[in-house]
């Protein structure tokens, strides 16, 4: 099939940057969007110019390295997948496809579609954690058992890759569901209660720190995630901020 | 110099706690004067950072991606195994020892994966008192499935995402010490070459791939935790950055590269589909524990099929062939991984493969959905007999166990794998090869260490699943935070390393002198042209079945190829910005010397066993035939040009196991 392909390129974080055309033709169904932007960039190499600069890395949906809005959705338009997942046979011959990275004042242009999210590990360094020392004896993983349903509920928080689809979808820029992610994965699990209090209050303060916006539970964060994190985690974040602050 | 492998004395049970006990200590006060810089941040580096960190060392991580988070550890996808013998099913210590010497065709260091059996329990206790959510049963206590060449339920899993799940509990544990300034953390940097100071490893040299920068870094000690290197064959599961680049400078300065022809080719891999191709999705091996494996019974079924006028599902149980049940009836669909890829490539070149190119097999669930679906039905007292509720409600144990991996393969395949069997291929996965380490995981470079999937030591030919995520934390939590203390005990009065010293400039030159030739060579062919070209070599020469006269050309093919990179690559933009046409060309410049002294051991080393087999070393049954003779650990020595590596052996000893033929019947 053939498309035509609108790219914003930006040479670095103080260019103003721009949407260039790219027309591309022959595109197979069974390609991966990367692949097909692999393919533009050969083309942009043999003809002397500069690639498009993209972030991917496993290409397998795991690693939230690549990041980039397609037609004004994160990931582009199939539900649950991230980029490097979303296959070609998704277009339709003729179609115009704009391409643009993660937009948030948090999440600074590096180049063309390569944000900065260092914001993302300065939260976790603040407190996505929890504070045992590696030794040979801390006590045996089967001491403390724990309820299959919370087990369960903690892991699917815990799923979350980390690749700031929340934030570009979100209108405000809030960073909600992901730091309620981490804040719902330790919350749930008994190894995370000691420190809940102090890790709700210091997450939440960094996050505000970085210049993400506030959450108004519009959801677009949950629907356009590729790992289905739920809103769910939000309020229980809402939850465990309160009574940290009763506590402070 | 003679290979020293420092394996203590004493019974092999005795070892490690006997060593952790004659070694010499660091103390606290003094582990605040000592700096480490470790390469890689993934299962291995990771864990090794943020364990340094804790004991109060300085350590200065670097990782090429954008967050320590996404280090290709994060795709592991099965499970990690431990001997805690939860299930009561007979496990302990020895029989993962066992296991893991068996499963790696006896080709590697006994002492090594006795220490690594030995700590697995303590990986899984650390791990869930760092909060990573292993997958429980009913009761609320941790839930173990069964994984290729062994007979017990030993693997811990978190769904089809264990590797995300401990890695981002490594990632925890470093961001706590980043959080408190004991880990400097470095992203998007590449490191191109270590610095050695007087005989020492004392620094890196590496490049910031955001503005380009030659920064210099200095330390008292090197860990390298940089992965395997698969990509040399362009097409494999590892991620797009996985690269040599770090241990094949390693290897220039002086570090022995042991076993590189030992490869995995993992047998469950979705196939190839075209030409754009760009990697390979894995579908986890513990998908084997519910797929069976079959093609076509006869070929004209085979063609039918191809042509789309058969479909798999209505071809008659009688007409299919389950061949790995049907020659090995021990083990059956959970042979080892060497054992089911070779198979698998068997079949296909019988002309038995299921899709267009002839390069697939099925992976059918269907007698799955329906064994769990009547376990349910009689649970909820319901009709046992109805098969299409039995069906129905099979599927649904299924989609908890593997959801994830059935919705992945259905995005790519644009099939469901509910309705129609899975098809599957061998891919390139992990490389046993690596850079040859001693009992303390030093390198013959002193202060420069490699753990994880960078070493060679404990897979030997072949790794079983579930073995590699088990091996990167039991080095990084475990073994080297011990281990590298005995080594820093000499340095607690050298006081910081400068930076600014005769070595760190000839280093600094080197890399600079690399980089601006490969900027300004003006060349017609890009980086991938050469890298795809390269992986033609590997995968055809070099794969899953490998002869003299093939790796006598690949290596000429692969000297001519590098010969032509350096005069035709085209490389666009600037060195002093974000460019990752530069960073890919750096990383396939070495992949293309690696490739050589690659096929140069699979020359060499006249047996099979395990990943390496050579057609003209097999059984009348057509299986992998090892030679006594060949009981050694190749590790190759650099002398200018990969055609010039000198060999040494590294004798195996066996003294707690016999060493017997491999039988998975």
């Amino acid at each position: 099939m053939n498309l035509t392909l609108k790219i914003w390129r930006q040479k670095n974080a103080k260019d103003t940057g721009k949407i260039v055309e790219y027309p591309m033709t022959d595109v197979s169904p069974d390609m991966s969007f990367l692949e097909m932007l692999d393919v533009l960039n050969q083309d942009l190499i043999d003809k002397g110019e500069e690639p498009v600069a993209f972030d991917h890395d496993c290409r397998e949906g795991i690693c939230g390295m690549c990041s980039m809005f397609v037609n004004g959705q994160a990931h582009g338009p199939d539900s649950m997948v991230t980029v490097c997942q979303l296959h070609m046979r998704s277009f339709k011959d003729g179609d115009t496809i704009f391409i643009e990275p993660w937009r948030a004042t948090a999440f600074p242009v590096i180049k063309d579609l390569i944000v900065d999210r260092s914001a993302f590990d300065r939260i976790q360094h603040a407190g996505g954690f929890i504070s045992v020392n590696t030794s040979g004896n801390t006590q045996d993983a089967n001491s403390i058992p724990i309820n299959k349903h919370d087990a369960d509920t903690a892991f699917d928080a815990a799923t979350c890759i980390g690749c700031g689809a929340c934030v570009a979808s979100c209108k405000n820029s809030s960073a909600m569901l992901f730091v309620s992610a981490k804040v719902s994965q330790f919350a749930l699990l008994p190894q995370g209660q000691v420190e809940a209090t102090d890790r709700v209050l210091n997450m939440v303060q960094q996050m505000d720190d970085e210049g993400f916006g506030n959450c108004t539970n519009t959801g677009a964060c949950e629907v356009e995630c590729p790992k289905g994190i739920s809103l769910e985690n939000i309020a229980r974040m809402n939850r465990e901020y309160l009574s940290a602050s009763f506590k402070g | 110099m003679a290979l020293d492998s420092k394996i203590p004395q004493g019974p092999l049970a005795d070892k490690w706690t006997k060593h952790k006990n004659d070694i010499n200590l660091v103390n606290p006060a003094n582990k605040r004067l000592i700096d480490i810089i470790v390469v890689g941040t993934g299962l291995a580096g990771g864990s090794a950072a943020a364990t340094l960190a804790e004991l109060g060392y300085n350590v200065k991580a670097f990782c090429f991606q954008d967050s320590p988070r996404r280090a290709h550890s994060i795709a592991a996808q099965g499970g990690i195994n431990a001997a805690k013998n939860y299930q009561g099913d007979g496990d302990s210590t020895y029989r993962l020892f066992y296991d893991t010497v068996k499963g790696g065709d006896y080709r590697s260091r006994e002492s090594n994966v006795y220490r690594l059996a030995e700590v697995s329990a303590n990986i899984i206790d650390q791990c869930v008192a760092q909060g990573v959510p292993f997958a429980r049963d009913y009761g609320g206590l941790l839930d173990n499935r069964s994984f290729g060449g062994v007979l017990v339920s030993r693997t811990f899993y978190a769904k089809g995402q264990t590797g995300q799940q401990l890695l981002l509990g490594a990632y925890s544990a470093m961001n706590r010490q980043i959080g408190r300034g004991k880990i400097k953390m470095h992203t998007r940097h590449e490191m191109l070459d270590v610095v050695i100071v007087d005989g020492k490893a004392r620094g890196i040299i590496a490049r910031n791939l955001v503005t380009g920068e030659i920064e210099r870094h200095s330390a008292h000690a090197v860990v390298l935790g940089t992965g395997g290197y698969g990509n040399a064959f362009y097409l494999s599961t590892y991620a797009m950055g996985s690269n040599v680049t770090a241990a094949w400078k390693a290897h220039k300065r002086g570090a022995y590269f042991a076993n590189p022809c030992y490869t995995q080719i993992h047998p469950t891999c979705i196939p190839v589909s075209g030409d754009h191709q760009s990697k390979l999705t894995l579908m986890s091996e513990s998908l084997r524990n519910d797929g069976r494996i079959w093609v076509p019974k006869h070929l004209k079924d085979v063609e039918a099929i191809r042509n789309g006028s058969l479909k798999p599902t209505e071809l008659a149980e009688e007409d299919r062939d389950y061949y790995l049940e049907r020659r090995y009836p021990a083990f059956g669909n959970l042979v080892p991984r060497d054992v089911a890829s070779r198979a698998a490539k068997e079949r296909c070149d019988a002309g038995y493969g299921v899709n267009k190119t002839g390069e697939a097999v099925y992976l059918d669930f269907a007698a799955a959905f329906m064994r769990y679906g009547k376990e349910q039905a009689h649970v909820k007292g319901l009709d046992e007999n109805d098969d299409t509720l039995v069906r129905k409600l099979g599927q649904e144990i299924v989609k908890n166990k593997y959801g994830n991996l059935f919705q992945m393969y259905e995005k790519i395949v644009d099939q469901n794998p509910y309705e129609t069997p899975m098809m599957i291929y061998p891919a390139v996965h992990y490389t046993m090869g690596g850079i040859w380490v001693d009992y303390n995981l030093m390198t013959t470079v002193p202060g420069l260490y490699a753990i994880g999937e960078a070493n060679f030591s404990d897979h030997g030919a072949n790794r079983l699943g579930a073995s590699a995520l088990m091996q990167g934390l039991a080095d990084g939590y475990f073994v080297l935070p011990y281990t590298i203390g005995d080594y820093l005990a000499d340095d607690i009065r050298t006081g910081p390393i400068s930076t600014d010293s005769k070595e760190f400039d000839e280093a600094e030159k080197n890399v600079n002198e690399t980089i601006d030739k490969l900027i300004n060579n003006n060349g017609s062919k890009s980086v991938d042209h050469f890298h795809k070209q390269l992986g033609k070599i590997m995968w055809n020469k070099c794969g899953m079945a490998r002869n003299e006269k093939d790796l006598k050309e690949a290596i000429t093919e692969i000297a001519e190829l590098r010969e032509e990179f350096w005069k035709e690559v085209k490389i666009p933009g600037n060195a002093d910005e974000y460019n990752e046409e530069l960073a890919k060309a750096g990383r396939v410049a070495d992949f293309l010397e690696l490739g050589e002294l690659f096929a140069k051991d699979a020359l060499v080393r006249e047996e099979s066993a395990g990943g390496h087999f050579r057609d003209e070393y097999q059984t009348p049954e057509g299986e992998a035939m090892r030679r006594k003779e060949f009981q050694f650990v190749s590790a190759w020595e650099f002398k200018g040009e990969p055609k010039d590596a000198v060999l040494h052996k590294e004798e195996l000893e066996y003294e707690n196991i016999k060493v017997k033929e491999r039988s998975y019947k």
